[in-house]
């Protein structure tokens, strides 16, 4: 496997408040490929994905140390804004989020303000081709103008993916997209994600051994806040080294 | 049915289903206990407003000539001066005046009755010389005599004569009043709010700015006007009386409800949605104003709205920056000497005569309609504006 790296975290410690959530981790995570992030509840997926695009900053009690490089820039480097680190690392939540407005708004809002399409035909572009990237374009074509929130979960999942691309990021992180989903919603998840890596960096977070072994290309096993070992999806399913990565996948612990 | 046929048998449920019961006739008697105060109130007060919405006219024959230009008292009949209101006798030469082709007419006008001959028709006691009685007795024969719709009270500010006497001053009194306090208080405890829950970082200071908040919000009324008198008219100069000092003085008390309701509505906007608006690398001017602020609205809107309709019902601190003046002229600006509904209904309820005590419930209901229609108003707005998740 070709590997280019896109994200390279070196060093990572984080405290909320007094608690250490996550300990020196050092990890590489690669270009156009899906990385999965596994382990038991409270192990510190969801805060390590929110260190990537530096959505941490906005729990007081955060603090972080150590540097995540992405494109070769620290992030948390003092003149790199959050803002922008944002816009160019997309994510994607657990529950389905769309803005209570309608689906055209919710794809168009993000891109005018960013100022990377105009109002008028070239937004409407932009909107088609970014639903058409979620693989949702079929089914709301005709609906452009009701309410995102009157979808069904797996439909407003995907209009929340179609609203991330629609700000051209590199890198879309996302934390148990399919966990609230159906099986029919998760497979088509499941395949919009193995096209997306395609033309974008994906790391997501999943309790789903199944999932992770279909879809990752990379899975990271973390317990307690470490990073307890990370490799090929292949290596990590059937040929584990460390004994605690063998107990959890197959279900004794976690 | 037994035991042995019954597996749902529950030896606890007769004593469970007394016990929900009690509990709701509890809550259902509390209930009725108010509704009755409430109405026993509504019911007095529409008892003897009901009859302010009736005033008597006497219909004469009103001369327009130089001598009754000069005094009112020529204008009609001798024995019919002390059966009519003086204050709309004494318009009579201010009409000739706009209306010169009236001189050396003779008409046959409804005049407006004193309040005591008002009384008597009304069937409540009376003050008349036994030589009007006569005379008002025979007028009524004649069917001179009338009870009309009261315009008078809608259209006229306070007078001396209760006859006379309306709540439109204290209307406006109220309306500018309320209008100077929302345009400060709604936009300060507005942004207030958004900044304590949207920038500030929940610390020590934010929580030091929320107990003083809430600590305003207790303070007695006539404090507030006690301030206002210090800073407003002492310090700031601003004319006594006025809706503008009485507008400040409320926004003052206004504020603390205001910033309470409107953090309550921004942290009921789920965390989702800011972090949506973040993830999507918004700025946080963008996700407040345009995502969070739009889904708190109704909330803060409603919460505004009740505050204003405290505010109009608050007379302590407004009587004391002077809003209590005797008022027979609308106010035209915020900077003129005005009073309110409830400042009127007050003085009108300290007055002798029986006439006011009527107008007294009548300022009372038109009060409370306005206050319904405000709580409506508030309701409707939320409903309105509600977003279906
Ligand atoms: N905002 C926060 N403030 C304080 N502690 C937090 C916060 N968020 C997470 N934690 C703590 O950090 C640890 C890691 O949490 P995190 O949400 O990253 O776990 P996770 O691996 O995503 O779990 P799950 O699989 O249940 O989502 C947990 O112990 C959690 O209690
Ligand atoms: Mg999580």
């Amino acid at each position: 496997m070709k590997k280019n790296t896109k994200i390279n975290v070196k060093d990572l410690n984080l405290w909320y408040g007094e608690k250490q959530a996550l300990h020196n981790l050092d990890v590489k995570l690669y270009e156009n490929k899906i990385t999965a992030l596994i382990g038991p509840s409270g192990c510190g997926k969801s805060t390590f994905l929110r260190c990537l695009n530096r959505m941490n900053d906005l729990v007081d009690s955060a603090k972080i140390e150590g540097n995540v490089i992405i494109d070769g820039k620290n992030i948390y480097d003092k003149d790199v804004d959050e803002v922008s680190v944002r816009k160019r690392v997309g994510m994607v939540f657990q529950q389905p989020n769309p803005f209570p407005k309608s689906i055209y708004e919710n794809i168009a809002y993000a891109p005018l303000k960013h100022g990377i399409v105009k109002k008028g035909s070239e937004c409407d572009d932009l909107v088609e081709e970014s639903l058409h990237g979620a693989g949702i374009w079929d089914e709301v074509k005709d609906s452009l103008k009701e309410p995102a929130t009157g979808l069904s979960g797996g439909q407003q999942q995907r209009i929340c993916i179609a609203r991330t691309i629609a700000v051209k990021p590199d890198i879309i992180l996302m934390d148990e997209p399919t966990s609230a989903l159906d099986p029919i919603s998760t497979e088509k998840i499941e395949a919009l994600m193995l096209e997306l890596k395609k033309k974008y960096t994906i790391v997501t977070v999943t309790h789903n051994m199944q999932q992770a072994a279909r879809i990752a290309d990379m899975t990271a096993f973390f317990h307690l806040g470490k990073l307890i070992e990370y490799d090929e999806t292949e290596t990590i399913f059937v040929n584990p080294k460390e004994k605690k990565t063998e107990d959890y996948i197959t279900g004794r612990f976690g | 049915m037994s035991k042995e046929m019954n597996p749902f048998y529950d030896p606890s449920l007769k004593k469970r289903h007394l016990k929900d019961k009690l509990f709701k006739y509890f809550t259902i008697s509390s209930l009725s206990i108010s509704l009755i105060f409430l109405a026993i109130f509504l019911g007095d007060m529409i008892i003897k407003g009901s009859s302010a919405i009736q005033q008597t006219y006497i219909q004469v024959e009103v001369s327009y000539n130089e001598k009754s230009k000069k005094s009112y008292r020529k204008a009609v009949e001798r024995k019919y001066i002390n059966l009519l209101s003086r204050a709309a006798l004494r318009e009579i030469p201010m009409k000739m005046k706009n209306n010169p082709s009236l001189m050396g007419t003779k008409k046959l006008v409804w005049m407006l009755a004193d309040d005591q001959v008002d009384m008597y028709m009304k069937e409540y006691y009376y003050k008349i010389k036994s030589r009007d009685l006569k005379t008002l007795k025979a007028l009524i024969g004649d069917s001179r005599v009338e009870k009309k719709f009261n315009t008078i009270f809608f259209t006229h500010g306070d007078s001396k004569t209760p006859e006379y006497s309306g709540i439109l001053s204290a209307m406006v009194g109220t309306i500018l009043t309320l209008i100077v306090a929302m345009a400060v208080a709604f936009p300060i405890g507005v942004a207030t709010a958004v900044y304590l829950e949207e920038f500030s970082s929940h610390g020590k200071w934010s929580q030091f700015l929320e107990v003083n908040i809430n600590n305003l919000a207790a303070i007695p009324s006539i404090l507030f006007g006690l301030l206002g008198l210090a800073i407003f008219i002492n310090l700031f100069g601003f004319p006594r009386s006025s809706a503008l000092v009485g507008g400040l003085t409320l926004a003052l008390m206004t504020l603390p409800i205001i910033v309470v309701s409107s953090r309550a509505a921004l942290r009921s906007v789920p965390a989702s949605i800011r972090q949506a608006g973040y993830g999507l690398g918004l700025t946080k001017v963008q996700v407040v104003k345009d995502h969070v602020l739009p889904l708190a609205f109704p909330g803060i809107m409603t919460g505004s709205i009740i505050g204003l309709a405290q505010a109009m019902g608050e007379t302590a601190p407004l009587i004391i920056v002077g809003m209590i003046a005797f008022i027979p002229d609308s106010p035209s600006s915020i900077m003129d000497a005005a009073t309110v509904m409830p400042a009127q209904i007050f003085t009108w309820a300290g007055m002798p005569e029986r006439a006011y005590i009527e107008r007294t419930a009548a300022g009372i209901l038109v009060l409370l309609t306005v206050l319904i229609s405000l709580n409506a108003l508030a309701v409707i707005l939320r409903k309105k504006f509600e977003v279906k998740w």
